[in-house]
C-alpha cells in the first residue's frame, strides 16, 4: 500500500514538474538575465571558429571576420548592381533562425529555444544561434548526413564490407570537432584499413561491386565519377563513354580551358587502379604496378591510361602511391575548385539552393559569383574551417534577406541571393519540423531516451513513405499526392497531435486564448500571428460547441499542413 | 525531349512531339527523308501501329526465383538436383512441377529463358531489372512504370482520380520516378485486406472540414504575400491538394478493396496477400491504372532451395494463372501486359547447404498479354554445364540482356524506346538501351 502511495506521489510530482516546465516555456520571458545560450555561456567553440583562444586575439579575429563579412556583402551588392537587380530587405531574426535550424539541424527551433533567444537583443540572436547550433551534436549529425550523400550516396553498399552508419558517425565527429575539411577529405581519399576501424575507407568499400568478378576491387570508374562531382564539383560523367561533344565540360587550365575528352575521365579513374580490398581492409598494391586499361570509344583494343588529373597538373606531386598523390593534389591550397565545391555545397545545405546550380557542377572557367570567391579565399586562408564558413554564410546580408519583396521576384533575384530563395522542405526536414513543432521542449541528443526513440521511429517511417530524394536533394521538386495524403491523414501527424501534452493540454496551460494561438504559431512557424490570423483563430476558439482540446489540435493540423510550414523561406 | 521539373504530371510530354508536329517540320525541310526526322517519323508510325498494350502488371519476384524450379526446368539432369517438371497445354514447353495452374495458361504466356545481366548483387540487380540500367552514382534512372506514366497521357489518364502507378506489397525497392521526379514514384499500398494507407481522414467529417477551412485561410494569407514571386508562385498552387481531396472521396478507390469480391473469385487467386494483391491489380487495371507492380519476396534460397522455392511457387501459381485467365475472361489480356520474374536466377548447382546462389548468367522471365503471342520460348540454357565454367554466358543460345525486356514492354505499349530524354541537368539519356524481342510479338 505504502509503495503504491509513494508511486502515485512520485507520478504526480513528475507530471507537476513537467507541467510547470511547459507553462514556463509558454510564458513570454521578461527578464533579460534569466537564461543564456550555451554558446554565450561557454564561448569555447566560438573561440575555435575565430582561430584564437584569448580575449585579445578573439577581438582581433572578430575584426578580421567583420572585414571578410564586409567584403562578402560588397561582393553580393556588386553582383546585384551589375545585373541590375533590386534586393529584398532584411528578414526578421526569427525567420533567419528558422532557416538556420532547418539548414543546420533539419528541424525548426523549439518553443523553448525561441523563448531563450528572445531574451537577446535582435542583432545578436542569429550570431549566437549559429554558435549554439554548431556546439550541438544534432548539427554535426545532420551535416554529416548531407555530406555523406555526396560522398557515398544513400543506397546500401555491399553487405559486410560497407558500414554507412559508421561512415556518417565518423563524419559527424569530424565536423563536431571542427576538423579542417582538407584533412577530412585526405582521410577519405587516402585512408587504409577495415571499414569498421577506419570508417573513412567506406568511401572505397561502397564502390565494390559484390558478386562480380572484381569483388575485391573498389570500382575506379565509380570512384572517379563520385570524386569529380563531390570533391571538385565537376561532372565528368559524360566523358566516361565519349568525348565531350556538347561543349559543356571544360578542363585543362582555368585560364586556357579545353573541352573534355574520354581519356580525362579514365585517367582520373587510373588513380584508383592500385587500390584493393584485402584481409586487412582497404590498401594499395605495393609490390607491382597495376596499369589502368580501358577501351576508349573508337579504339579497337584496350590501352593503358596513365593517371592524370583533369586540370592543374602542376599541382600534382610525383612521389607516393597514386591515391596519396591524388590526395595531395586535391587538397592543395591552389586547387580552388576543391574549396569552391564545399563552399557551394554548404551554401546549398544552409539555404536550400547553391550559389552555382547544380551544386556539383561549377564550370572550371567560371564565371563565379563574386561572393563565392570571397568565401573560397577565406576558407582556404583559414585552414578549411567549416565552422567559420558556416558562420560567415549565416551572418552575411544575402542569407538574411527576406524571401518577399516589393518588386517582382524572378529566378535571377534568388539565384544571385538578392532575395532569399524559397525551397520546399525535404522529407527529413518536414518530419523533423513536425516532431519539433508538437513538442514545447527541444528534442535532441539530450532528450530522454523514449522521446528520442519515438521521434526516430516516426521520422524513419515518415521518410520511407514520403520518399527520400537521395543524393539529389537540392533539385527542385514538386509535392506529390502521396506526400499530401501522408501529411493530411498519416500516422505521424496524427500521433504527434494526439499523444503530446504540448498539444493536448496547451489550452489550459495558457493564461488565455491569445497566448494559446501565439504559442502554436511560434512552435510551428517561428513567428507570431498577424492580427488577421490571430482574430481568425480567436473566433475559432470562441466556438463553445467544440472542445477546446480538439480545436487546438485542429489549429496545429492546419498550420502543419500549410504552405508556409512546408517551405523554407 | 526535355523534362520540365515544373511540368504538370498530367501534361503528356509525348503529345508535344507527335506525328503532326513532325510532319510540319518535315514539310519545311523538303528533304526530310535524308534527315533524322525521317527516322523519327518512321519510328513514330511504327509505334502508332504496334501499340496493342495499354497497361502493365509486373509480378515482381524479389530475391530471385530459381529458373530450374519455375520457368526453365531441366528434369533428369544433374543441375535439376531432383527437381521435376510438368507438361503444359503447349506441346514441348515444360514448367517446374509446382506451376500446375500456370501450365494450363501456357498458350497465353511466353518465356524468355536465357536472360543475362551483369549484376549479381540483389540491390544492384533489382535496380538493373526495374530500370533497365546498371546503377550509376551520378543519375537515378526511372523504373519501367514511371517511364510508361511519363510517356503515356491521354484524357482517360487525366480523368483518373487514383495514381496511375501503383506498387502493392512493396519492398524497399518499389518503382521510383528517378530523374523524372518523385511524382512518378509508385503509390504504395499493402495487403488489400487493409484500407489504402493515409486515404481516410482520422477525424470526423465536421472536424476535417474545419481543418481544411483553416488551412485554406492560412494558405491564402501566405500566397497573398508571394503573388509577385514568379519563380515559386507556380509551385505554390494547390493542385495537389485538390488531387488528394479528390482521391480521398473517389469511388475508384473501390478497386483496391477486394473484400467485396465473391469468395470463389477471390480465393481462386489463392488465400494469400499476393493472391489478393493480384486480384487488386486486375481491378486497378480495369479502372484505368497504367502500371501495377505486385511483389512476392522470399526467393533468396541460399539454403534448402527446393523446399523454400516450392513454398513460394505455391503462392505464385494460383495467383499468376488466375490473373491471366481473368484478364482473358474480361477481355483485358490483349491490352494488358503481364511480366513475371525477379532480378536474376539461381546457380545450376546446389551448394553444400542445398541452396542455390545468385546467377545472372541465364535466367527466365514470363511475359503474357499486350500483344505478346503465347506459347513461345526465346532462348535456351545449357542442361549440362560444367561446374566452375568460367564463361557461363557462352553456353546460352539466343540469350537476351535484361534491358531487352524493357524494350519489349515499351515497344508493346507504343512508347518510343529509342528516344533520348534530357535529364534535369541537361544530360541526354536513352529511355532504354535494349532491343524488343520481335519473335514474341503477335502477328497482326
Amino acid at each position: 500500500m505504502a509503495i503504491k502511495v509513494a508511486k502515485n506521489v512520485l507520478f504526480c510530482a513528475m507530471v507537476g514538474a513537467g507541467v510547470a516546465l511547459v507553462f514556463w516555456w509558454i510564458s513570454p520571458r521578461t527578464s533579460s538575465t534569466a537564461l543564456s545560450l550555451s554558446a554565450v555561456a561557454s564561448g569555447e567553440r566560438s573561440a575555435d571558429i575565430f582561430g584564437s583562444t584569448n580575449n585579445e586575439a578573439q577581438a582581433g579575429s572578430a575584426i578580421a571576420v567583420d572585414r571578410v563579412l564586409s567584403e562578402l556583402n560588397q561582393a553580393f551588392e556588386s553582383d546585384w548592381q551589375d545585373a541590375g537587380l533590386s534586393s529584398a530587405s532584411a528578414a526578421a531574426p526569427l525567420k533567419v533562425i528558422r532557416r538556420l535550424t532547418l539548414g543546420l539541424s533539419g528541424s525548426i527551433p523549439s518553443l523553448q529555444e525561441i523563448r531563450v533567444l528572445q531574451q537577446l537583443p535582435n542583432d545578436q540572436q542569429v550570431q549566437h544561434w549559429v554558435a549554439d547550433l554548431l556546439g550541438k551534436k544534432r548539427t554535426s549529425d545532420f551535416l554529416a548526413e548531407r555530406l555523406a550523400r555526396a560522398f557515398v550516396g544513400v543506397e546500401d553498399g555491399p553487405f559486410l564490407l560497407y558500414r554507412r552508419r559508421r561512415f556518417v558517425d565518423w563524419l559527424s565527429d569530424q565536423i563536431f570537432e571542427a576538423r579542417p575539411y582538407d584533412e577530412i577529405v585526405a582521410d577519405l581519399l587516402n585512408d587504409d584499413g577495415l571499414w569498421t576501424d577506419s570508417p573513412a575507407v567506406n568511401f572505397y568499400t561502397r564502390n565494390i561491386i559484390p558478386d562480380s568478378d572484381k569483388d575485391n576491387i573498389p570500382d575506379p570508374i565509380l570512384l572517379a565519377g563520385r570524386t569529380s562531382r563531390a570533391l571538385m564539383a565537376i561532372r565528368l560523367d559524360c566523358l566516361q563513354c565519349h568525348d565531350d561533344f556538347t561543349n559543356e565540360v571544360y578542363l585543362g587550365d582555368a585560364e586556357t580551358t579545353r573541352t573534355g575528352v574520354q581519356a580525362d575521365f579514365h585517367q582520373l579513374a587510373a588513380f584508383f587502379s592500385e587500390t584493393r580490398n584485402t584481409f586487412f581492409g582497404i590498401g594499395d598494391v605495393k609490390d607491382r604496378v597495376i596499369p589502368y586499361q580501358y577501351k576508349l570509344l573508337g579504339d579497337e583494343a584496350e590501352s593503358i591510361l596513365q593517371p592524370r588529373v583533369p586540370y592543374a597538373p602542376e599541382l600534382l606531386g610525383e612521389e607516393g602511391a597514386l591515391r596519396q598523390r591524388l590526395t595531395g593534389w586535391m587538397t592543395h591550397r591552389e586547387n580552388r575548385p576543391f574549396a569552391r565545391s564545399i563552399v557551394n555545397r554548404m551554401w546549398a545545405i544552409m539555404s536550400g539552393q547553391p550559389l552555382v546550380d547544380p551544386v556539383d557542377n561549377i564550370p572550371l572557367n567560371g564565371p563565379f559569383p563574386a561572393a563565392m570567391e570571397v568565401l573560397t579565399t577565406d576558407f582556404i586562408d583559414h585552414g578549411y574551417n567549416l565552422h567559420r564558413l558556416i558562420h560567415l554564410i549565416a551572418r552575411c546580408d544575402a542569407f538574411r534577406k527576406d524571401s518577399r519583396a516589393a518588386f517582382d521576384i524572378e529566378d535571377a533575384h534568388t539565384q544571385a541571393g538578392a532575395v532569399f530563395p524559397m525551397t520546399r522542405l525535404r522529407p527529413d526536414q518536414v518530419a523533423g519540423a513536425v516532431i519539433q513543432a508538437t513538442s514545447m521542449a527541444l528534442i535532441d541528443e539530450n532528450s530522454n531516451v523514449l522521446s528520442r526513440l519515438k521521434a526516430f521511429d516516426q521520422l524513419r517511417q515518415f521518410i520511407r513513405r514520403f520518399g527520400d530524394p537521395g543524393e539529389n536533394e537540392f533539385e527542385t521538386r514538386g509535392e506529390t499526392v502521396t506526400q499530401k495524403l501522408l501529411m493530411f491523414n498519416g500516422q505521424m501527424v496524427s500521433e504527434r497531435l494526439k499523444d503530446n501534452l504540448s498539444v493536448s493540454e496547451l489550452h489550459w496551460l495558457s493564461p488565455d486564448d491569445k497566448t494559446t494561438i501565439e504559442t502554436i504559431f511560434l512552435a510551428t512557424l517561428a513567428r507570431l500571428p498577424s492580427e488577421v490570423e490571430a482574430q481568425y483563430f480567436l473566433d475559432r476558439l470562441a466556438d463553445t460547441n467544440v472542445r477546446k482540446k480538439r480545436q487546438v489540435a485542429d489549429i496545429y493540423w492546419s498550420l502543419i499542413n500549410s504552405l508556409e510550414f512546408s517551405w523554407n523561406h | 525531349m526535355s523534362i520540365n521539373p515544373n511540368q504538370h504530371p498530367n501534361c503528356g510530354g509525348r503529345d508535344h512531339f507527335n506525328r503532326r508536329n513532325l510532319l510540319k517540320l518535315a514539310g519545311l525541310s523538303g528533304l526530310s527523308w535524308l534527315t533524322p526526322l525521317a527516322t523519327a517519323l518512321a519510328r513514330e508510325a511504327e509505334h502508332k501501329t504496334s501499340a496493342p498494350a495499354k497497361s502493365l502488371i509486373v509480378l515482381w519476384l524479389e530475391g530471385a526465383p530459381s529458373q530450374l524450379e519455375t520457368f526453365d526446368p531441366h528434369p533428369n539432369t544433374e543441375i535439376a538436383a531432383g527437381s521435376l517438371a510438368i507438361n503444359t497445354n503447349v506441346d514441348g514447353i515444360i514448367l517446374g512441377e509446382g506451376l500446375a495452374q500456370t501450365a494450363q495458361q501456357m498458350d497465353s504466356i511466353s518465356l524468355v529463358r536465357a536472360i543475362t545481366s551483369q549484376e549479381g548483387d540483389h540491390k544492384r540487380a533489382i535496380y538493373n531489372a526495374k530500370t533497365g540500367f546498371r546503377p550509376d552514382p551520378t543519375i537515378k534512372h526511372p523504373s519501367i512504370g514511371s517511364i510508361i506514366c511519363h510517356q503515356l497521357n491521354t484524357k482517360a489518364d487525366s480523368a483518373l482520380d487514383i495514381p496511375r502507378h501503383i506498387s502493392i506489397l512493396p519492398s524497399q525497392n518499389a518503382g521510383r520516378g528517378g530523374y523524372l521526379g518523385d511524382r512518378f514514384d509508385a503509390f504504395k499500398v499493402n495487403d488489400p485486406v487493409n484500407p489504402v494507407p493515409d486515404i481516410r481522414s482520422r477525424v470526423s467529417d465536421k472536424r476535417a472540414s474545419r481543418r481544411l477551412e483553416s488551412l485554406e485561410f492560412l494558405d491564402r494569407q501566405f500566397l497573398q504575400t508571394r503573388a509577385n514571386n514568379q519563380t515559386v508562385a507556380k509551385s505554390l498552387g494547390n493542385h495537389n491538394l485538390d488531387a488528394a481531396l479528390k482521391m480521398m472521396s473517389s469511388e475508384q478507390l473501390d478497386a483496391f478493396d477486394v473484400s467485396k469480391v465473391p469468395d470463389a473469385e477471390r480465393l481462386a487467386f489463392g488465400d494469400t496477400a499476393f493472391g489478393r494483391s493480384c486480384l487488386a491489380a486486375l481491378r486497378l487495371i480495369e479502372t484505368g491504372v497504367r502500371c501495377v507492380e505486385v511483389t512476392l519476396g522470399g526467393w533468396d534460397t541460399h539454403a534448402n532451395n527446393h523446399e523454400l522455392q516450392a513454398g513460394r511457387i505455391e503462392i505464385l501459381d494460383p495467383a499468376f494463372a488466375t490473373l491471366i485467365s481473368e484478364l482473358k475472361r474480361r477481355g483485358l489480356l490483349e491490352t494488358t501486359m503481364v511480366v513475371c520474374g525477379g532480378e536474376f536466377g539461381r546457380t545450376p548447382f546446389l551448394n553444400p547447404l542445398g541452396g542455390r546462389d545468385h546467377w545472372p548468367h541465364g535466367f527466365s522471365i514470363a511475359i503474357a498479354g499486350g500483344g505478346i503471342e503465347g506459347g513461345r520460348v526465346v532462348g535456351e540454357t545449357n542442361p549440362n554445364p560444367q561446374k566452375g565454367e568460367k564463361q557461363p554466358k557462352k553456353l546460352l543460345k539466343n540469350s537476351r540482356p535484361i534491358e531487352d525486356i524493357h524494350a519489349t514492354i515499351l515497344s508493346q505499349l507504343g512508347v518510343d524506346y529509342e528516344q533520348e530524354l534530357d535529364t534535369p541537368i541537361g544530360r541526354p539519356l536513352k529511355v532504354c538501351e535494349g532491343t524488343p524481342i520481335k519473335s514474341l510479338q503477335s502477328e497482326g
